[in-house]
């Protein structure tokens, strides 16, 4: 007899099926939260930049 | 005329401050939901007398494959805001909504085919529900990649628009290929006229994962447009203040 978590995991033999379905969907979805704020900080980055040089180009000339 | 010149200057601004103020409300929602809808999915309901646990995949196709169908709707419904009234902030929508749909598409895709290898013995057949929700992912893919091929960011949302446009067709076929062809793919139990065909324990959840999932598009829609309005708007003058430090981040 399969102890609670066991059949819980096991899920009536599918489990290779239904986890693999889950596993895949939490990492499509987490990636499409982590890689556009990734991108929008890089943004913010070549924005910040952009402007740090512009002021020192500035205060050259 | 100073109502359009306010318009034209503040709308992807103040649409970056209602992301930045929107965002966390909607993850906290969206973590509820989940949170919710798992553990009725996963535990409370009951396994389907003829499909076992093996239907517990359900929670993450079904609504998978219906926001496929809903991101698309929006995005086409921007497409054709962008082309009619040149709106950038429905560019802006149009472009967030592809990967975002791309992703839901393929997502239905994988784990309908990992649900169809149990139940049916194969992980994909040539059926009409199957090849006309491929042909969605291919859309996407299309519609990203002519967001991308032009210079001009403007000419390729409008590109874009059209080619999602002609797409629409699709939708229906999706929609109904279950009643038109004879598929192997199950028909639906949750949308008929008559009493859902599927017992309260198990939609109930169901509905909840299809709601977190809607609040999840909402979610990332918004934040994805936050990096769109930076590039749309790099050298107007909020945008500079930004970099500059003058009014705060995000």
């Amino acid at each position: 007899m399969l102890s609670g978590l066991e059949a819980f995991l096991h899920m009536g033999g599918y489990g290779a099926y239904v986890w693999s379905s889950y596993g895949l969907a939490c990492v499509v979805l987490i990636l499409n939260i982590v890689l556009p704020l990734r991108a929008e900080r890089a943004a913010l980055f070549r924005i910040t930049r952009r402007e740090a040089l512009g002021d020192q180009h500035d205060a050259t000339s | 005329m100073n109502f359009a010149a306010l318009h034209k200057y503040a709308s992807l601004m103040h649409a970056y401050r209602l992301s930045c103020r929107l965002s966390p409300w909607l993850a906290g929602l969206c973590l509820l939901l989940f949170a919710w809808g798992l553990v009725g999915g996963l535990l409370l309901a009951p396994a389907d007398y003829q499909q076992g646990d093996s239907f517990r995949i359900m929670y993450v196709h079904v609504p998978a494959a219906w926001m496929s169908m809903f991101v698309y709707m929006v995005m086409a419904t921007a497409g054709a805001v962008a082309l009619v009234w040149k709106l950038k902030i429905a560019e802006i929508v149009a472009r967030a909504s592809a990967p975002l749909g791309a992703s839901f598409t393929f997502l239905a895709l994988v784990t309908g085919s990992v649900w169809g290898k149990p139940m049916w013995g194969t992980w994909w057949v040539w059926d009409a529900r199957l090849t006309s929700e491929l042909i969605l992912l291919f859309l996407y893919l299309g519609v990203i990649a002519l967001h991308g091929a032009l210079d001009d960011r403007r000419s390729g949302a409008r590109a874009g628009a059209v080619l999602t446009l002609i797409g629409v067709v699709n939708i229906p076929i999706i929609h109904y290929s279950v009643e038109w062809w004879s598929t192997l793919h199950q028909g639906s139990t949750v949308t008929k006229f008559a009493k859902p065909s599927i017992h309260i324990d198990m939609l109930v959840p169901l509905l909840v994962m299809i709601s977190a999932f809607q609040c999840y598009f909402a979610w990332t829609l918004l934040i994805r447009m936050r990096r769109e309005i930076l590039d749309y708007d790099r050298n107007a003058s909020w945008v500079r203040d930004l970099g500059r430090g003058v009014v705060t981040k995000c």
